[in-house]
């Protein structure tokens, strides 16, 4: 544990009851008093706070920084607006994934990325090795990031920041908190309407008590970060993507745009866009245990009825909210059907499974705004 | 009737030949919100120390061990829908499984309450 980082608000969190472990490098805060199922429950009926410091805010800009990050990604950047949010990929020349990412064009050639933290030192360097001399690369490590999601983060962060009244989903802007220049930004990782702040470090704390002081908000930590990601159908890098797995596999395809599936340009570009049109041998998909309740660990081998190995479980566990089993998986293309019938070997006994829709709780995100 | 502890945190209710287990309450506490238990089939005999059971919270699966060399009895079916119970009351009606013991002598290896309380002082 010597080697961990800590976050700035250590100190904060051990007062708040935390239990911390190691993750991603950090000392980071597992669960609060309250509970893994507690967080989780409370994150969807009213508002959690997560401490995601430990992800990799970084800054790259220069001329031609537009084009040369569509070098490195799938997603389509030259037709996004200032201050917009998309979800993409690193790719690699073999289709697979060095990680997955959020990027917000902030300028013109100015893009503001947020990477997972296990892979943010591998990222620069990725980044440094395809990027051209002429933009820049800033590792932004004098800020924290703070993460407010629910269905209540809008109406309670916008006691604190009015900005957030109006801001949408996958949007980000510039504001103040308390004199205090922050990047607020819509989007999280919970499948709940929420926002990420982007602070330095030196005002955090200060946040933090701002946070905490609101009504029905409460600390969450990674346990129920995970169990909300893996209820809404959300992927974990190093578990649900890696190096070995192209973004068609991972069914990802929606985050690719139009442009990009026809022009390709992109690491891996020659796999993925024939993977497009040919289709894959392995996709990923939900899986549900029939008896409703024995929950499916990551690594736990799926079969098809006549016994062959077919597929992994990659991510799963118990979902608070769904009250049952949750989890995804790879499985042989000719067996992602829907409702199709596998077996999973748990525990080296079988036990009866079906794939199923990965999106076991609907997204709630606020794409616009009603009124 | 005597109770007794082992280093993986169960308590052991004896009676007679036969012994209740369950985990105790610093085990549920460490195990978070308990959300599937498996529990032993009646007539399976087990050897002290292998898997019989295990638990599930929303953050892991974990093993739960014979405490003795024994055939199960029964298992308490009430966790199978209610597995919340073994937090809620972990050493009442949050009880797993009963054993028929083999050989009482395992008995000794097993701790009493004293020693299973400096146990976990020294744990955390």
């Amino acid at each position: 544990m010597t080697d961990l980082h800590s976050l700035v608000l250590e100190s904060f969190h051990a007062e708040q009851g935390a239990r911390f472990g190691p993750f991603a490098g950090y000392r980071m805060p597992i669960q609060y008093p309250l509970g893994v199922k507690g967080e989780h429950i409370h994150t969807r009926d009213a508002v959690g706070l997560f401490d995601v410091s430990h992800m990799g805010q970084l800054l790259i800009e220069g001329a031609g920084a537009t084009k040369a990050l569509e070098r490195l990604v799938p997603a389509s950047l030259q037709d996004m607006t200032r201050g917009q949010i998309r979800y993409s990929q690193l790719t690699l020349d073999n289709g697979g994934i060095l990680d997955d990412l959020m990027l917000t064009r902030w300028d013109h050639e100015s893009w503001r990325l947020v990477v997972n933290g296990a892979c943010k030192f591998e990222d620069i360097r990725h980044l440094k090795t395809y990027l051209p001399a002429e933009v820049t690369i800033r590792y932004l490590d004098n800020y924290s990031l703070i993460a407010v999601q629910g269905p209540k983060a809008r109406r309670i962060l916008s006691e604190l920041i009015p900005d957030a009244r109006t801001l949408v989903f996958m949007r980000s802007l510039q504001t103040t908190w308390n004199d205090c220049d922050i990047v607020l930004s819509c989007c999280g990782y919970t499948g709940e309407d929420g926002y990420e702040i982007s602070i330095a470090k030196q005002f955090v704390h200060e946040l933090a008590d701002a946070l905490t002081d609101l009504a029905e908000t409460t600390w969450v930590g990674l346990g129920a970060r995970n169990s909300l990601r893996l209820e809404t159908g959300l992927c974990l890098y190093g578990n649900d993507l890696t190096t070995d797995t192209t973004p068609i596999e991972a069914d990802l395809l929606w985050s690719i745009q139009k442009r990009r599936r026809i022009d390709g340009g992109f690491l891996g570009a020659k796999i993925i866009l024939k993977q497009i049109t040919d289709g894959v041998s392995r996709k990923r998909v939900g899986i549900k245990p029939k008896d409703g309740k024995t929950p499916l660990r990551e690594h736990t081998v799926l079969k098809n009825i006549a016994g062959d190995l077919v597929g992994e479980i990659t991510s799963g566990g118990f979902g608070p909210t769904r009250r049952g089993p949750v989890a995804m998986g790879y499985v042989s293309q000719y067996l992602s059907a829907l409702g199709t019938e596998l077996v999973a070997e748990v525990r080296g006994k079988p036990l009866s499974c079906t794939v199923c829709d990965p999106i076991f709780i609907q997204q709630r995100y606020v794409r616009n705004l009603s009124c | 009737m005597t109770v007794k502890y082992t280093r993986e945190h169960e308590w052991i209710r004896i009676e007679g030949d036969t012994a209740t287990v369950g985990v105790t309450f610093y085990a549920q506490e460490q195990l978070g919100d308990v959300v599937f238990v498996e529990l032993p089939d009646a007539d399976t005999s087990a050897d002290q120390g292998t898997e019989v059971a295990v638990v599930e919270s929303v953050k892991a699966a974990s093993d739960i061990y014979a405490p003795v060399t024994g055939t199960i009895v029964e298992s308490n079916a009430e966790l199978s829908n209610r597995p919340e119970l073994v937090n809620e009351d972990p050493e009442n009606d949050g009880w797993f499984f009963k054993i028929k013991i083999t050989d009482t002598s395992e008995l000794e290896d097993l701790l009493d309450e004293a020693d299973y309380q400096a146990f976990i002082q020294e744990e955390l």
